[in-house]
C-alpha cells in the first residue's frame, strides 16, 4: 500500500493545489518587491506591479531570473530577509564562474526537509528504517537535504557522506541499512563492490533514493538487479532548495515535483513561451514558500516535459521526467527539438562509445541531422548484414528518442576531431544565427 | 582445415582503400587476395595474408577496426565447371556461403575460392568426402 508522509497535501485535489499556489505566488511577489531591489527594478522594467499578479495565470507576465542574474547578485543580491534571520547557505559544484550561493532561514530547512521526508516515505521509508546517506555532507545539498528528511522520517541516520567505500559496506552489514540515499554512480559502485567482497547476503537494503545526475534506465534495473531494492529517483537544484523539489513514487514513471512549495513550468527556452503539459522544454520553478532567497521564474536549463495525469500512486502533484538535456545546446532540427544528451545517451544504451559529432546541415530548405559514431571492435565483424543490422537498430533507436530520422555514419576510430582533448559535439552548417 | 580471413572497417569517404592498401604495402604485407563489401555508407575489405599477425598488428596501429573470422579456402582445377560442382556440393547439403572471392595463387593449373560459411565444420566434411581439399593456414604460403 502507499504511504505518504503529508498525504492531505500529497493528495490534495488539482484545485486545492491552485487555490494554495495562488495564494502563496501573489503573497510571494509582492514579499521580494518590497524586499529585493532587483526583483522591483525587473518587474518595473516590464511594466509590473504586485498587484498586476492575482493568481498562477499571471505566472507567465514576470520575468524569467537566470543562472547569470544569480552570479551578478552574489552573494547577497537576492536575499528577501535580513541575514539575522538566516540560518545556513548551501552552495552549487559549479566549475565556471563565480559560484552560487542560497540561504535559508529555520523555516527554509523545514521545508525543504519536509519535502525530502515525502521522498523517503514515497521509497517505503518508516521509523524502522536505517537510512543510510551517501551524499556528499557540507556546501552540497545532498547530504544535508536527505539527512533532514531521513529525520523528519524517523529512519535511524547514518549520515555516512561520500567515500570510503570499504567502511559503507561496513556500516551497511553491521547497522542493516535498508535505505540507500547517493549518487546513482554511486551506488552502481558501491553494488559492484559488495559484489567483489560476496557480501550481497548479509545486505538489508530494499530502497534507494539516488539524484543528483543524469541515469539511465538500464542503470536503473542494473542497481536494482544487483543490489535487490527499488531505486527511486529525486530531483532538485540549490537554488530552489535541493534535493526533494521532485521525486518518484512507487510508479517509477517521472517525479512528482512538490507543487505547494514550487510552481513547475516548461518553457521553450529559445522565445520564453509557456508550452503545455506534454511538450518538451526548459524548466522554470518558482518557489513561492521561500523566506530567504525566494526565485521567481527562475531557468534551470533543464529540459523535461510535465505530466499531469492521474498517477497510479494516488499523489497529484504534476510529473515530470528526468531532465532529458540542457537548453544551452538545445538544436531545433526540422522543427523539433534536439539535445545532444538524448543522443549521448542512445549511444549508451547501445554500447557505442559516447564519442560522437553531431551535423546538422540544411539541404534543399530541409533539416539534416547525422550522427557520426566511431566504430568499435565489439560492433563489427566480417559481415556485411550484421553491422548493417546494428547500424539501422541505431538508426531506429534515435528516432524513438528524437521523434526525427537522423542519419547514422559510422566512422573509423579517432576519426572525430578533438580540439584541445574536448571533442566538438555539434556542428551546424545552417549558420542560423550569423544574420 | 580454414585459413584466417582479415576484415577491416573502411569508411564511406574519397582515398579510404587507398589508404588502406598503402598502409599494407608500405609495412611489406602481401595481400593474397581481396574482396570489398559495400553498404550505402560504409565498406568491409576482406584480405587474406600470408602473415596475419603481423599485418593485424600494423592495421591497429593505424587504428582499423579489426576483425578476423576463419574461412575456407578451395582448391580445384583451374577448368570449366569446377567452382560450380564446388557451389553444387555445398549447396546440396544445405551449407548456406555468405561470400566468395577468387584467390590467386602461384601454382599453375590451379584456382582458389575463397568460400565463407557458417558451419565451417560441416562444410569442410561435405567438401572432403566429395574428393575437394580445402586448405589450411600453413599451406597457404606455399600456394
Ligand atoms: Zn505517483
Amino acid at each position: 500500500m502507499e504511504r505518504y508522509y503529508q498525504p492531505e497535501i500529497e493528495c490534495a485535489s488539482r484545485e486545492q493545489i491552485r487555490e494554495w499556489q495562488s495564494e502563496r505566488l501573489v503573497k510571494q511577489v509582492q514579499n521580494v518587491w518590497d524586499n529585493v531591489p532587483f526583483y522591483k527594478k525587473k518587474m518595473q522594467e516590464q511594466g509590473l506591479e504586485p498587484g498586476d499578479i492575482k493568481s498562477v495565470d499571471d505566472l507567465h507576465k514576470l520575468p524569467f531570473v537566470t543562472k547569470d542574474d544569480l552570479r551578478d547578485c552574489y552573494p547577497y543580491g537576492l536575499l528577501a530577509r535580513p541575514l539575522s534571520e538566516c540560518v545556513r547557505i548551501q552552495s552549487t559544484s559549479g566549475t565556471t564562474g563565480r559560484r552560487v550561493v542560497a540561504f535559508y532561514t529555520q523555516h527554509d530547512i523545514d521545508l525543504w526537509e519536509d519535502c525530502c521526508a515525502r521522498a523517503i516515505v514515497a521509497a517505503g521509508g518508516t521509523n524502522e528504517d536505517v537510512c543510510h546517506v551517501s551524499y556528499g555532507y557540507g556546501l552540497f545539498t545532498g547530504g544535508p537535504g536527505l539527512n533532514g528528511g531521513s529525520h523528519k522520517v524517523g529512519c535511524l541516520t547514518l549520515p555516512m557522506s561520500s567515500g570510503n567505500t570499504e567502511r559503507q559496506i561496513q556500516f551497511m552489514t553491521d547497522l542493516g541499512s535498508t535505505i540507500l540515499c547517493c549518487t546513482p554512480s554511486y551506488a552502481a559502485y558501491l553494488a559492484e563492490s559488495i559484489h567483489e567482497k560476496g557480501v550481497r547476503d548479509q545486505i538489508k537494503l530494499k530502497a534507494g533514493i539516488f539524484g543528483a545526475e543524469a541515469w539511465t534506465e538500464e542503470m536503473r534495473h542494473d542497481i536494482e538487479e544487483k543490489l535487490g531494492i527499488k531505486a527511486y529517483d529525486i530531483y532538485g537544484l540549490t537554488e530552489i532548495s535541493g534535493p526533494g523539489v521532485s521525486f518518484e513514487c512507487s510508479a517509477q514513471s517521472g517525479m512528482h515535483v512538490n507543487e505547494d512549495h514550487f510552481i513547475a513550468e516548461v518553457i521553450n527556452p529559445k522565445t520564453g513561451e509557456v508550452l503545455p503539459d506534454g511538450e518538451k522544454g526548459e524548466l522554470v520553478f518558482t518557489s513561492i514558500t521561500k523566506e530567504a532567497f525566494p526565485l521567481i521564474r527562475y531557468r534551470t536549463r533543464d529540459i523535461c516535459i510535465l505530466s499531469r495525469e492521474k498517477c497510479a500512486c494516488g499523489r497529484t502533484h504534476v510529473k515530470m521526467t528526468k531532465p532529458l538535456g540542457r537548453s544551452d545546446d538545445m538544436l531545433i532540427v526540422k522543427g523539433v527539438n534536439v539535445f545532444p544528451s538524448q543522443i549521448e545517451t542512445v549511444l549508451m544504451n547501445k554500447g557505442y562509445p559516447a564519442n560522437y559529432q553531431i551535423i546538422v546541415d540544411r539541404v534543399n530548405n530541409s533539416d539534416t541531422i547525422e550522427v557520426q559514431v566511431e566504430m568499435t571492435s565489439e560492433m563489427f565483424s566480417d559481415s556485411l548484414s550484421a553491422v548493417s543490422a546494428k547500424e539501422k537498430e541505431l538508426v531506429d533507436a534515435l528516432k524513438a528518442m528524437l521523434g526525427i530520422y537522423a542519419k547514422v555514419k559510422l566512422v573509423n576510430p579517432k576519426a572525430i576531431t578533438r580540439s584541445e582533448g574536448k571533442a566538438v559535439r555539434v556542428i551546424d552548417k545552417r549558420n542560423l544565427y550569423q544574420q | 582445415m580454414t585459413v584466417k580471413q582479415i576484415s577491416v572497417f573502411l569508411e564511406n569517404k574519397p582515398g579510404r582503400l587507398a589508404e588502406f592498401t598503402d598502409v599494407l604495402s608500405e609495412n611489406n604485407i602481401n595481400m593474397r587476395a581481396m574482396s570489398l563489401a559495400e553498404a550505402s555508407d560504409f565498406g568491409i575489405a576482406r584480405v587474406i595474408v600470408d602473415d596475419v599477425y603481423n599485418a593485424v598488428t600494423v592495421l591497429k596501429d593505424n587504428d582499423y577496426i579489426v576483425s578476423i573470422t576463419k574461412v575456407l579456402a578451395v582448391e580445384m582445377p583451374d577448368e570449366p565447371g569446377a567452382l560450380s560442382r564446388v557451389i553444387k556440393v555445398l549447396g546440396d547439403s544445405d551449407v548456406n556461403v555468405e561470400y566468395m572471392y577468387a584467390f590467386t595463387a602461384r601454382k599453375k593449373d590451379c584456382a582458389y575460392m575463397i568460400i565463407r560459411v557458417a558451419d565451417n565444420k560441416k562444410a569442410i566434411e561435405v567438401l572432403q568426402q566429395n574428393g575437394i581439399r580445402p586448405v589450411c593456414q600453413d599451406e597457404l604460403v606455399e600456394l
